[in-house]
């Protein structure tokens, strides 16, 4: 019934090893016994234990030696020191090197019964809630992408939908709002996944570099042109050609790139061969694109084109529920990336990250995550781990906008100035930087009086 | 003829050990008989305990089975020990021949509480058919309602039945089946 805990009994006395291996195997457990500390640690490294019962005294290595080097191999195996010379700094000393529990020979029963079921109660809980952990991860992260916020599930939603057809996808979100990711996010759950997945930033590049760069070029196609090279279409064929900052596009290149989505074939620059590829387009824009097409500088034929599905990748501010699951991933992935042991996120540090805005969006939250675990000296991350720029945030009171009309400002402020210098004009004038006949414009004008 | 023995350790109440045949008949489904008690063997007292170590006496009850023994239970009327526990109600050998029930802390008078033979022999009767248990490889079950349920004190032998709970007794039948004697 409980055959799959094994639990190793350690102590050099045979009639104590068996009679509590006994009683232990008829409670159904699975017991090894070890007769000394170096045949229990041999033991350890062979073999998996959920808990270990460990005499204190014994010769060669005693019960606190034993479980400290066992922590070595394992610090998550609990460990119970069990004595029959029990006096209260060796309980003290036991508790504080990790033991479990620390239980006076004979034991009642009831007592290592309820210690041991306690054990494994809670190793079944950790168990238990690593698994939870891994579900809510599967449950909040679509492949690289993390999110548990009602908008990043409903764009989860969408790229899996996406993922199975074939149609162009028009990704549009601030910076840093991981577009490239979902752009891959959509490659590796479709049916071209096998294939390649091809990025180009079309800001990146001048224009004629850009076509260059899209449909490659014939040798000779222009003085630099020493061998032919193929473009990013050819290199995408048969997967998902990523075109990031298309709002950025010239006017020209545009138009080859309509061509190409309604033809499915092109010419290499200099070429006159006609190439066909089998390729998805899936763009991205941090700009309105929409706006662009109505101002004439984006193409309304190449937007339609290129909008057949919609992705609006939600800016962080407005998920702000997204942070903590975001924090901990960034968390977790710096302090493997810089071998640190970095646990957790202060509640201060975490209440500074809630309250920022976060202009730069996800990107910017991976950045100061990375630099914190960079700096941080202890286990965890607290808010002087965080840069300026998120404690201003806080600290910052904004007054509320009383609404008055300049002139009345105006007024207020030459009042004032002339009060602070009981009227001497030429004073008053310096200090407003207007000329003394201004001034007395300006004293008139507004009624003020000496009083 | 193989037989499950009870074997009187000291002086022991006839109406006990009859009653215990019965129930050990009626579980393990086979003849059962009680020996000549034996005396309870002073070699297994430990004077520092002021108790009797039960894995000594269990050893005595090997040494003395009949040859036609298939299980063989010792009943005491001693406190029983074994080295890293205060006491035991019981002790067996699990997965093989000999067990032992001691009398003395199911008493009520042991309590403080005047005597009740009725609940003394209900309590022998269920430490009894669970330290038999042990010997045919039965371990401890989680069902409080399960003779096979772990019992450190008086309470829970009480709160617990004489009968095996039906994830026990399909393992039982398993067991059995595996003996000279048909289910």
């Amino acid at each position: 019934m409980r055959g799959d805990v094994r639990i190793l009994v350690v102590d050099d006395e045979p009639i104590m090893r068996d009679s509590l291996s006994d009683w232990l195997r008829e409670d159904g457990y699975e017991v090894g016994t070890a007769e000394n500390g170096p045949r229990a640690l041999e033991m350890v490294k062979s073999e998996q234990w959920d808990i270990l019962l460990v005499d204190l005294k014994m010769p060669v290595m005693d019960g606190i030696e034993v479980m400290r080097e066992v922590k070595k191999i394992n610090k998550d195996i609990p460990v119970i020191i069990i004595t029959a010379y029990a006096t209260v700094d060796t309980a003290v000393k036991a508790m504080k090197e990790g033991a479990y529990d620390y239980i006076v020979k004979p034991f009642n029963p009831e007592e290592i019964g309820l210690t041991i079921r306690n054990i494994i109660a809670h190793q079944n809980l950790v168990k238990e809630n690593i698994f939870l952990r891994q579900e809510l991860r599967k449950r909040y992260q679509f492949k690289d992408i993390i999110g548990k916020s009602h908008k990043m599930q409903e764009v989860f939603d969408l790229i899996r939908t996406v993922a199975k057809s074939n149609s162009t996808v028009l990704i549009q979100g601030e910076s840093g709002t991981g577009k490239e990711l979902i752009a891959r996010a959509i490659h590796t759950s479709s049916l071209r996944s096998e294939g390649p997945f091809v990025a180009v930033s079309c800001a990146a590049l001048p224009e004629t570099l850009l076509e260059s760069e899209l449909f490659g070029y014939e040798r000779g196609a222009f003085t630099d042109a020493i061998t032919t090279k193929k473009g990013r279409f050819e290199l995408a064929h048969k997967g998902t050609l990523f075109l990031d900052e298309i709002g950025d596009m010239s006017q020209k290149t545009q138009i080859d790139l309509l061509r190409v989505l309604e033809e499915r074939e092109f010419r290499r620059i200099g070429g006159t061969k006609l190439i066909k590829v089998d390729v998805r387009i899936i763009s991205a824009t941090n700009k309105d694109l929409k706006k662009l097409v109505d101002e004439g500088k984006f193409r309304d034929d190449l937007y339609y084109r290129l909008n057949v599905v919609s992705i609006q990748v939600p800016p962080l501010r407005e998920r702000k529920e997204d942070i903590p699951l975001l924090a901990e991933h960034f968390l977790k992935k710096y302090s493997i990336e810089n071998k640190k042991d970095i646990k957790w996120i202060q509640q201060d540090a975490m209440n500074l990250l809630m309250k920022y805005d976060w202009p730069g969006n996800v990107r910017e939250l991976e950045n100061i995550i990375e630099r914190a675990v960079v700096v941080a000296r202890g286990d965890s991350i607290g808010p002087e781990e965080l840069p300026p720029t998120l404690h201003v945030t806080e600290k910052k009171h904004i007054k509320p906008i009383v609404t008055k009309k300049l002139k009345d400002v105006e007024k207020e402020h030459i009042a004032y100035v002339l009060k602070v210098n009981n009227w001497n004009i030429k004073k008053s004038a310096n200090l407003l930087g207007i000329d003394r006949t201004t001034l007395y414009n300006k004293i008139k004008k507004y009624n003020l009086k000496k009083i | 003829m193989e037989y499950i023995y009870v074997l009187p350790i000291g002086l022991i109440d006839q109406r006990i050990l009859k009653s215990l045949i019965i129930e050990i008949k009626l579980k393990f489904k086979h003849q059962c008989s009680i020996l000549e008690s034996i005396e309870v063997p002073s070699s297994a007292f430990d004077s520092r305990r002021n108790q009797y170590s039960s894995t000594k006496i269990l050893q005595k009850i090997v040494d003395i089975a009949p040859n036609d023994t298939v299980k063989i239970l010792g009943v005491a009327d001693v406190d029983l020990f074994i080295p890293v526990l205060t006491f035991v109600f019981g002790q067996a050998q699990l997965n093989g021949r000999a067990s032992i029930i001691s009398l003395y802390r199911l008493r009520q008078e042991y309590y403080g509480l005047p005597t009740n033979d009725a609940l003394l022999i209900e309590r022998a009767v269920k430490e009894a058919i669970h330290e038999i248990g042990h010997t045919f490889g039965m371990t401890h079950c989680l069902d409080h309602k399960c003779v096979m349920y772990f019992s450190n004190s008086v309470r829970n032998v009480d709160m617990k039945t004489d009968n095996f709970c039906d994830s026990c007794s399909k393992v039982l039948s398993n067991k059995i089946i595996g003996f000279p004697w048909e289910v």
